[in-house]
């Protein structure tokens, strides 16, 4: 047993618990201070994670190897930004500010164990705790109905889909006998499966992790609860628990079912295809900015599937980045949505217009985070995105990264339909928004992110790759 | 290591843009002066650049090659040719040229000034890489400032000109990208460098370049625009301000010719010769279609917009010819249209500005009142028309005897494009005689001449017409020992 490997874990958790123990003792008015006590703990459990050393403790349960490392990376920095994100709204707006930043902490203490895991049934659990966290989270404004209603179908659609994922997992744990990947894969190897139960837990499990993922037909929760939930936490979701739903299904599938590809890769095909296309065009149709950024969410996990399908280590390492550079520019594009709202209390994007002249600054930056989502050199989304069809590309899915590089060209239009309110109409109001020192800080080190992997990827590139080199392809 | 100067030409603007930011908004003279500056500099390195460059051998030159991002083996690569120098001294000329011409922008100076001069950066970007990735990345970076330029501060319609520019345009470089990305996986090992890849064309099978070569193709066309891809060209011509309209007709229609002749030809030889018949057929039909249509137009921006589709089937055909003479000729329409078209966008800006209209049936007898401003503008116009002794009567000179000779194109295809200069003629003529002769529309007695600023845009574009019209041998020195050496790689 080697405890030490899981120290990043058990400190972000008793700071969870810190939180809550402060929280007590904190006065209604002071409790905003509760933030910056959260952002502490998360900048100290990075340092624990890049020093603590790599190794595998509790058998095969878990893996402190790169892969985990740059996952707990960015689960790290999407809570940084989205706590950075949440101080105004949640002093302004929450009540039991103490829980709500605990519980965000706890969501990512599930992540971390999520990405590390080896095992199915620990990935199981991990998984529940990120989840458990985040319906809370969801219902957060409790006297707004569309919060109560977001929690709810969160909850009942996610426990739904983790009863899914169980019963896959139980079946490979039929066929196999053993919940461990290293184990699955070699009883894989050898047998001459796949046999029509094997087919079948495989399409549970990818329908479970869909839903996590939020991969069409899997999606409807997304929207209603995108749009409902406060709008950090929206953030949060689009990101963290999307990239948690990745990292446990790269883990599965690339550490345990390489053997047999051609029963899943077809499947990934599929829902890729619908998640791009369906995503991208229904974005066009929103007229508020929270739901089209639902559903261009939506359409961003459907270029992560392209490469999710190519099953190759170039493929894991682009979905890594791609993540990553989605963090930034995704929680980017909140922070200005919650600034504005946090100043005039609306999400419509009409009432973006002429913001360029209000706040050049926000302006500017939104735009920013769009081109680097829609793909345009030289942001960090386009060096994402031409890895994550580099992948695809050499595996021979021409098709595929047709419909992808289309379905971007899509995108541009409702991206660039809010730019043209902000650029290219008159403002109807002439107060500049008020950006706070915290929202100033999230914007600023996305800007920094999105720039800075787009202009040098390459240490990035070979970092990542080398999480990418943790699977045997 | 020698002095970088295709970096500084490239980078130069963009610190232009980073100084513009950081001025104060109020300060709009100051604005733009910093902007005529940084948009100097280049030019002046540009004219070091043409001075240095060794004609005499194919190689490129200026290069400079340094590691980027060798995990996926790409690299800065920046270097110049006969082909792109002439295009980055262009290119360099009209930025500076188009700057100065927007000193009278009032609305929201500081961005657009910052757009303008990333604008530059995206330009002379595209001309100087060498690596296909780098290339992909200026390509693109082009296309936000456009599309913010045009909207912003463009005509009645502008949103939807600016949108249909960027969707269009982007359409088309996705094509490309899919094509970069078959490509790094084409030879071994894998790279994204050009001229690698253009060496080993023999390698691919006459298949593999049926296939990519279309890609390519399509996001150049767009680019040209070559019709039936050219529908955005007249919305965003006359939707977008004077000096942006200037830039789009000068050098962004030539980044299609450019990519065809960096690229597509070169990489896809066997491909080249396959579609020199639907190319030839495009070609004509473009000069013809753009001919016609211009000949229609009530409003004058629209005329000089569709003009462009006609002058750019020139090129086309000249490409494909696949003969030097043809590429010459189309290197040289490129340089000429470049100054032609830039300096009539401009002339259309001055009269606009003056007189609100731009409507061709307003005017009359302008002659007399603007005696010096109808001078300038003939001369242009004669240019554009094909008069010998400016520069359009070389260049179109030159891809009718490439395209006569040439064994790819059909001799009935030289004959309708030779047509195409007769509708030419007919349209400008009509056009001068229409605004500027017969008589006097006293509804524009206040009209006021071309002012020293405006003039001094114009000059340096007339000096060239009628330079390289007279004395075409220093451009075909530049040029031919590249094409020549084109030619060779493509194995013709």
């Amino acid at each position: 047993m080697n405890l030490t490997l899981i120290i990043p874990e058990i400190f972000l958790f008793l700071w969870a618990l810190l939180i809550l123990f402060v929280d007590f003792f904190t006065a209604e008015e002071k409790k905003h201070r509760l933030g910056p006590l959260s952002l502490v703990g998360i900048v100290i459990t990075v340092v624990l994670v890049v020093f603590s050393g790599q190794g595998q403790a509790f058998g095969e349960m878990f893996s402190a190897d790169y892969y985990s490392l740059s996952f707990a990376i960015i689960f790290l920095g999407s809570a940084f930004l989205a706590i950075c994100t949440s101080i105004d709204f949640a002093r302004e707006r929450i009540k039991h500010q103490g829980e709500y930043y605990a519980l965000i902490l706890l969501s990512t203490v599930g992540m971390m164990f999520l990405a590390a895991s080896r095992e199915l049934l620990s990935m199981y659990v991990s998984l529940e705790l990120t989840t458990i966290s985040l319906f809370v989270l969801s219902a957060y404004l409790k006297t707004d109905l569309k919060s109560s209603e977001a929690g709810l179908k969160y909850m009942i659609l996610g426990a739904a889909s983790s009863a899914i994922l169980l019963y896959g997992i139980s079946l490979l744990y039929g066929i196999t006998g053993t919940t461990v990947l290293k184990g699955i894969q070699a009883e894989l190897v050898g047998s001459a499966f796949p046999g029509p139960l094997l087919v079948i837990s495989l399409v549970f499990i990818i329908a479970g992790f869909s839903f996590k993922l939020a991969a069409v037909p899997f999606h409807m929760w997304a929207p209603d609860v995108y749009e409902g939930a406060p709008t950090p936490i929206t953030a949060y979701l689009s990101v963290a628990s999307k990239g948690a739903g990745l990292a446990a299904m790269v883990r599965v599938f690339f550490g345990s079912l390489l053997p047999v590809t051609s029963e899943w890769i077809p499947l990934f095909m599929a829902l890729a295809t619908m998640t791009m296309v369906l995503g991208n065009i229904v974005a066009i149709r929103q007229s508020n900015i929270k739901r089209m950024l639902a559903y261009s969410s939506i359409a961003q996990v459907g270029y992560i599937l392209v490469a999710l399908s190519a099953a190759s280590e170039l493929a894991t390492t682009s979905m890594i980045l791609y993540l990553l550079v989605y963090m930034f520019a995704n929680i980017g594009a909140f922070a200005v949505v919650i600034a504005f709202y946090n100043h005039s209390g609306t999400d419509e994007i009409c009432e973006y217009a002429g913001l360029s002249r209000r706040s050049p600054f926000l302006a500017i930056s939104l735009v920013i985070f769009f081109l680097s989502l829609v793909g345009i050199p030289p942001l960090a989304g386009f060096v994402g995105k031409y890895l994550l069809f580099l992948a695809a590309i050499q595996k021979g899915y021409y098709w595929l990264v047709g419909v992808a590089v289309l379905t971007s060209v899509i995108s541009l239009f409702y991206y660039m339909n809010v730019v043209r309110q902000m650029y290219f109409r008159k403002p109807t109001k002439n107060d500049p928004v008020k950006v706070s020192w915290s929202l100033r800080l999230a914007l600023v080190l996305s800007l920094i992110g999105v720039i800075a992997v787009g202009v040098y990827p390459d240490p990035f590139v070979s970092l990542i790759s080398k999480a990418a080199s943790v699977f045997v392809y | 290591m020698d002095f970088p100067i295709l970096t500084y030409m490239t980078f130069i603007p963009l610190l232009g843009m980073i100084v513009v930011m950081f001025t104060r908004k109020e300060s709009v003279q100051l604005i733009r002066w910093e902007s005529a500056f940084f948009s100097f500099i280049p030019l002046v390195l540009s004219i070091v650049m043409l001075a240095k460059y060794n004609g005499s051998v194919p190689d490129f030159q200026f290069i400079e090659q340094h590691e980027w991002i060798p995990s996926i083996g790409i690299s800065y690569f920046m270097g110049a040719d006969g082909i792109s120098v002439p295009m980055l001294f262009l290119t360099a000329l009209l930025s500076f040229v188009s700057i100065v011409a927007s000193f009278n922008i009032q609305e929201r100076v500081k961005e657009y000034f910052a757009f303008f001069l990333l604008l530059e950066t995206g330009m002379m970007g595209v001309f100087c890489a060498l690596d296909f990735f780098l290339f992909y990345v200026f390509w693109e970076v082009m296309l936000v400032p456009m599309y913010f330029l045009i909207g912003v501060w463009g005509g009645p319609r502008k949103e939807y000109a600016a949108i249909k520019f960027f969707l269009y345009t982007l359409f088309g470089s996705v094509f490309m990208l899919v094509g970069i990305l078959v490509l790094y996986f084409a030879v071994e090992p894998h790279t994204l460098n050009m001229l690698t890849l253009i060496e080993y064309n023999s390698t691919y099978t006459h298949a593999f370049q049926i296939v990519l070569f279309p890609l390519f193709f399509i996001a150049f066309a767009i680019k040209v625009p070559m019709w039936p891809f050219h529908t955005w060209l007249p919305d965003a011509h006359v939707e977008a301000p004077t000096a942006v309209s200037v830039i789009l007709a000068g050098i962004l229609l030539k980044m299609g010719l450019y990519g065809l002749l960096r690229i597509g030809y070169p990489m896809f030889p066997e491909a080249a010769v396959y579609y020199a018949i639907p190319i030839g057929v495009i070609a004509v039909i473009g000069i013809v279609y753009g001919a016609l249509v211009s000949m229609a137009q009530k409003d004058l921006k629209k005329l000089v917009a569709y003009s462009s589709v006609s002058h750019m089937g020139f090129c086309v055909l000249g490409l494909a010819a696949l003969s030097v003479t043809g590429f010459a000729g189309c290197v040289f329409q490129m340089f000429s249209h470049g100054c032609l078209t830039g300096a009539m966008f401009l002339l259309v800006g001055i009269l606009y500005d003056r007189a609100h209209t731009r409507e061709i049936a307003a005017f009359g007898g302008l002659g007399v009142k603007l005696p010096l401003y109808t001078g300038i503008f003939t001369l242009f116009a004669m240019g554009s028309l094909g008069l010998p002794g400016l520069s359009g009567f070389v260049s179109e000179f030159m891809i009718f005897i490439g395209a006569f000779g040439s064994s790819f194109v059909p001799t009935w295809m030289v004959v309708l494009a030779v047509l195409g200069v007769v509708l030419t003629a007919g349209y400008i003529l009509r056009m001068v005689q229409r605004i500027f002769l017969g008589p006097f529309n006293t509804k524009w007695e206040g009209l006021t001449e071309i002012n020293g600023r405006e003039i001094f845009t114009l000059v340096p574009l007339g000096i060239l017409t009628i330079l390289v019209g007279v004395y075409p041998k220093p451009l075909v020195d530049i040029i031919s020992a590249t094409l020549e050496n084109l030619i060779r790689v493509m194995g013709m």
